[in-house]
C-alpha cells in the first residue's frame, strides 16, 4: 500500500513507498559490498525517476573517489553523472536551487568533512527553505558521503558530522551500518521529499552481506533490534553498531546478553524502541562516535531519562570518541573510537552493584 | 573620504554607440507601466520606513530607494516564468515580479497573509507563483542557488524532455529555454559562494545571469575597499570564461537596451554572463545607519540623475507616441500617482487587519513536508499547513 502525500510545496503528489510491505530476508547468498548496495540503491532509483542526478567530485569519469558510483556515468551519461570541481559550497548550493526548481538532485561529499565548507548551503538553505519560504519550497537533495574516523586520517578528515548537524531542524539524518540498510534506506532518502543527510563510512565501504535482489525500502525511524537480552540496552549508530555486537558476543559468553539496537536513522529518532528496551532491562549504554558534549548520545541519553527514569536500575552510561581531535597514529587512533572493549565494560559496569 | 561620483560611477563610458535599440518596439503603455512599477517600488519602501519607525516592522529591513530601475528593467526583460533569486534587499524585487503589496507588507507585519506566512521576514521573501525563489539573508548564499536554477531549466530540457511542474505549466508542454538571474550586491563579490557558482556556471555553460547591483557601498565599505578590480568588475568574469557587461542603472529604458539583449544572448546560447550593474541606494543600508562613509553632497549628486524623475520626463517629453504626443500627460502622471499611493496605502490597512499567525498551526509546520513521529523530542511537526500565496 503505498501512500500518497500532498503538500504546498509539492508541484505534484508524492508516491512514498509501500513501507507496509514485510522486508525481504536478510538470509541469502547474494552477497555484495556495501558501496554497491549505495550504487544499486542511486541506479534503481535513477532508472525510475529521471528528475534524480548525482554529483559531486569524482563521481563519474574516475568511477568515484570510493568506487561507489563505478559504471554510473556508463549507464546514464555524463548529463545525470556529473563530476564537479572541488567546490562544497558551490555544488552544494546548486542542488538546493535546483532541488527548488524540481529536480531531486544526489550530491556526493567525498567526505562529509569537507561538508564544513558548504556549511552555510547545508545548514542555512537547505533545512530552512521550507520554513522560511511559508510552506512554498522543500529542498529534496539527498547529500551523502563518508562520515566518521578510522582510516588514519588525521584531525581534519575523521568528522562525525551528526552531532553537529543532528542540532538543526529540517534534516532527516541517516546513518547505516551494514550494506543491507545501506541499500533500503538510501533508497527511501531519495524517494523522501525533505532533505536527506546520509551518513556512509570508508571504513565500512568495502563490508559485506547479503543484499536481496528484489526492490525493499527501509522506513525511517525504525531501529533494528539486533540482538535480545534482558540485562542492558545498548544502542548505537552507524559503523559503531558492529562495535557493539561485537562487545556483545564477549558479554555473551560471561553470561550477560544485551538488546542490541541499531537505530539507522538519528532524525527520526526510534525513542519509542529504546524505551521499550529500557524499560525491561533497566541500563542502557549508548555508543555514538562523535565527541561526547553535546552529542548524539547525549541526547538519547536526555530522552530515556525524559521518558524512563523510574525505570533505569543504572545511571544511563555512554562511550563515545574520546573527547580530542582525532589523533594520526594507528594505536592512538584506536584508541580514540569507541571500541568492544570500552562498550564492554560500560555494560558490565551497568551491572555491577 | 573618496567621493564616488555620478561620472565614475556609470554605464554610459562603456557603452558601445547603438545602432539598434530593441526599447523602440514598445508599446508606450509598457513603458508607463515599468513607471507606475517603479512608483510602486518607491512609495511603498516610504511606507515601510515609517512602519519601521512605528515598530510595525521588525528585525532588519534593506529599503530598495534609489535602485528601482534595476528591478524594473532586468525583470522587464525576462519571460514570466524566468527564475529569480535575490538578497536581503528584495521587496524591490518582488513587487517588480508582481508581488501583491499587501502579501509583501503583511510578510513584515509579521502576519499569516504575508507571502511567506511570517516566517520569512524583510529579507526572504518568496514568491513561487511570480518565480522569485527568495529573498536571502547570507551575502553571496544566493548565488549558487540562481546558478543551480539555471541547470535545473537546462536539465528539464536537455535531459528530462519536459518541463518541471512549476506554476503555470500545462500538462503536454514542451520544455523551453530559460535565464536565471542571480541577484547580488558588491559586497557579495567578495564571498566566496559567488566564485564557485561562476566557475561552475562556466564549467557547465549554464543560462544565469549574475547582476552585481553595485551601488557602490557594502554596508560603510566603498567597493573599492573591499574589492580588488572594482574599476572593472568585467575581469572577475573574464576568469571564468563567463560574459561580462557593465550597465547603467539610472535610466531604465537604457538600461533595458543593454540587458535585454544580454537575457535573449545567454537564452539562445545557453551560457552565463555576469553585469556590473550601476545603481545607488539613496537611504542607509538598514533602518539603523548615520551614514558617515559617505557625504550629504554625493547622495544628493545622484538624487539628481534620479531614474524615476529621469523616465517620467523622458515618457512626458521627447518620447511620443503615434500621434506625436508625449507618451505620458501630466494628468495621467498625477493619476498614477495618486493610484500607487492608493494601492501602498490599501496593502498597509491589509498588513494591519490582518491576522498574526496562529502559534498552534503555525510554530510547528513547514519544517517538513513528510513529518514524521519523532523528528524532534519536543514535539511533533505538522503537515502542510497552506500557504496563502499558493
Ligand atoms: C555572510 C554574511 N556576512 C555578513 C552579513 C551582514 N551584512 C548584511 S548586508 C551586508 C552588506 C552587503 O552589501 P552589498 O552586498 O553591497 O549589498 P547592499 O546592501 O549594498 O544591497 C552585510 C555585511 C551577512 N548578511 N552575511
Ligand atoms: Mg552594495
Amino acid at each position: 500500500m503505498t501512500t500518497t502525500l500532498e503538500h504546498p510545496a509539492l508541484p505534484e503528489p508524492a508516491i512514498l513507498p509501500d513501507f507496509t510491505k514485510p522486508l525481504p530476508s536478510r538470509e541469502g547468498d547474494r552477497i555484495i559490498q556495501f558501496r554497491e548496495a549505495l550504487r544499486e540503491a542511486m541506479s534503481e532509483e535513477m532508472r525510475k525517476d529521471s528528475r534524480i542526478f548525482l554529483m559531486g567530485e569524482e563521481v563519474a569519469q574516475y568511477n568515484g573517489a570510493y568506487k561507489i558510483s563505478q559504471g554510473m556515468l556508463d549507464e546514464f551519461g555524463p548529463l545525470r553523472i556529473i563530476d564537479s570541481p572541488i567546490s562544497e559550497n558551490g555544488f552544494a548550493g546548486l542542488a538546493v536551487g535546483a532541488a527548488m526548481y524540481g529536480l531531486r538532485p544526489i550530491i556526493e561529499f567525498m567526505s562529509w568533512s569537507f561538508s564544513l565548507v558548504a556549511a552555510d548551503q547545508i545548514l542555512n538553505n537547505v533545512p530552512k527553505m521550507l520554513y522560511m519560504s511559508g510552506g512554498q519550497w522543500g529542498c529534496p537533495v539527498v547529500f551523502r558521503g563518508n562520515d566518521g574516523a578510522g582510516g588514519q586520517l588525521g584531525s581534519t578528515h575523521s568528522w562525525c558530522v551528526e552531532g553537529l548537524y543532528a542540532n538543526v531542524p529540517g534534516v532527516k539524518i541517516v546513518i547505516p551500518s551494514n550494506p543491507y540498510d545501506a541499500k533500503g534506506l538510501l533508497k527511501t532518502a531519495i524517494a523522501d521529499p525533505d532533505p536527506v543527510f546520509f551518513l556512509e563510512s570508508e571504513r565500512m565501504l568495502g563490508d559485506k552481506a547479503h543484499v536481496p535482489p528484489e526492490e525493499y525500502y527501509i522506513p525511517f525511524g525504525q531501529a533494528a533490534l539486533l540482538r535480545e537480552g534482558k540485562d542492558c540496552t545498548i544502542v548505537s549508530f552507524g559503523r559503531p553498531v558492529n562495535f557493539c555486537l561485537e562487545a556483545d558476543e564477549a558479554l555473551r559468553a560471561e553470561g550477560i546478553e544485551c538488546d542490541v539496537l541499531d537505530m539507522r536513522t538519528i532524525r527520526p529518532l526510534d525513542i519509542d524502541s529504546i524505551i521499550a528496551s529500557v524499560k525491561k532491562t533497566g541500563r542502557i549504554v549508548v555508543v555514538d562516535q562523535c565527541w561526547p558534549f553535546a552529542s548524539v548520545a547525549s541526547e538519547v541519553v536526555t530522552q530515556v531519562i525524559e521518558r524512563a527514569f523510574d525505570w533505569l536500575d543504572h545511571q544511563p552510561l555512554r562511550v563515545n570518541t574520546e573527547d580530542v581531535p582525532t589523533p594520526y597514529s594507528k594505536v592512538l587512533e584506536a584508541e580514540y573510537l569507541p571500541n568492544p572493549r570500552k562498550i564492554a565494560a560500560a555494560v558490565r559496569k551497568t551491572l555491577a552493584s | 573620504m573618496a567621493q564616488m561620483t555620478t561620472e565614475t560611477h556609470s554605464g554610459s563610458p562603456h557603452r558601445k554607440a547603438r545602432t539598434h535599440r530593441v526599447s523602440d518596439s514598445l508599446p508606450g503603455e509598457t513603458l508607463i507601466t515599468w513607471l507606475r512599477d517603479m512608483l510602486l517600488i518607491r512609495e511603498f519602501e516610504n511606507r515601510c520606513a515609517q512602519a519601521y519607525q512605528q515598530a510595525k516592522i521588525g528585525g532588519f529591513c534593506h529599503l530598495y530607494t534609489g535602485q528601482e530601475a534595476v528591478a524594473v528593467g532586468t525583470i522587464q526583460s525576462l519571460e514570466r516564468d524566468d527564475p529569480i533569486v535575490t538578497a536581503y534587499r528584495d521587496h524591490g524585487h518582488a513587487l517588480a515580479r508582481g508581488m501583491d503589496p499587501g502579501a509583501c507588507m503583511a510578510e513584515m507585519f509579521g502576519k499569516i497573509t504575508g507571502c511567506a506566512k511570517g516566517k520569512g521576514g524583510s529579507m526572504h521573501m518568496f514568491d513561487k507563483p511570480n518565480w522569485l525563489f527568495g529573498g536571502h539573508g547570507i551575502v553571496g548564499a544566493q548565488t549558487p542557488l540562481g546558478t543551480g536554477l539555471a541547470f535545473a531549466a537546462r536539465y528539464e530540457w536537455e535531459v528530462m524532455g519536459k518541463p518541471c511542474p512549476n506554476p503555470g505549466v500545462k500538462p503536454g508542454d514542451k520544455p523551453k529555454k530559460k535565464v536565471s538571474l542571480a541577484y547580488l550586491g558588491d559586497g557579495a563579490l567578495n564571498q566566496g559562494a559567488l566564485h564557485e557558482a561562476m566557475n561552475l556556471a562556466g564549467l557547465y555553460s549554464l543560462p544565469v545571469i549574475y547582476v552585481v547591483e553595485n551601488n557602490g557601498y557594502s554596508m560603510g565599505t566603498a567597493i573599492e575597499r573591499g574589492t580588488t578590480m572594482a574599476h572593472d568588475l568585467r575581469k572577475k568574469a573574464d576568469a571564468y570564461g563567463i560574459r561580462g557587461e557593465i550597465i547603467d542603472g539610472f535610466d531604465v529604458i537604457d538600461l533595458y537596451d543593454d540587458f535585454k539583449p544580454l537575457v535573449d544572448w545567454c537564452r539562445e546560447n545557453q551560457r552565463p554572463a555576469f553585469v556590473d550593474l550601476k545603481t545607488y541606494r539613496y537611504l542607509g543600508h538598514s533602518m539603523s545607519d548615520p551614514q558617515k562613509y559617505r557625504t550629504k553632497e554625493e547622495v544628493d549628486q545622484f538624487k539628481g540623475k534620479d531614474s524615476i524623475d529621469r523616465l517620467a520626463s523622458q515618457l512626458m517629453g521627447e518620447r511620443k507616441g503615434k500621434d506625436g504626443k508625449p507618451i505620458l500627460s501630466e494628468a495621467r502622471f498625477t493619476e498614477i500617482q495618486t493610484e500607487v499611493k492608493e494601492a501602498v496605502r490599501k496593502a498597509m490597512d491589509f498588513a494591519e487587519e490582518s491576522p498574526t499567525p496562529d502559534v498552534e498551526a503555525e510554530l510547528y509546520s513547514d519544517v517538513f513536508i513528510n513529518p514524521q513521529p519523532n523528528l524532534s523530542p519536543t514535539r511533533d511537526y505538522i503537515h502542510g499547513v497552506k500557504n496563502p500565496l499558493l
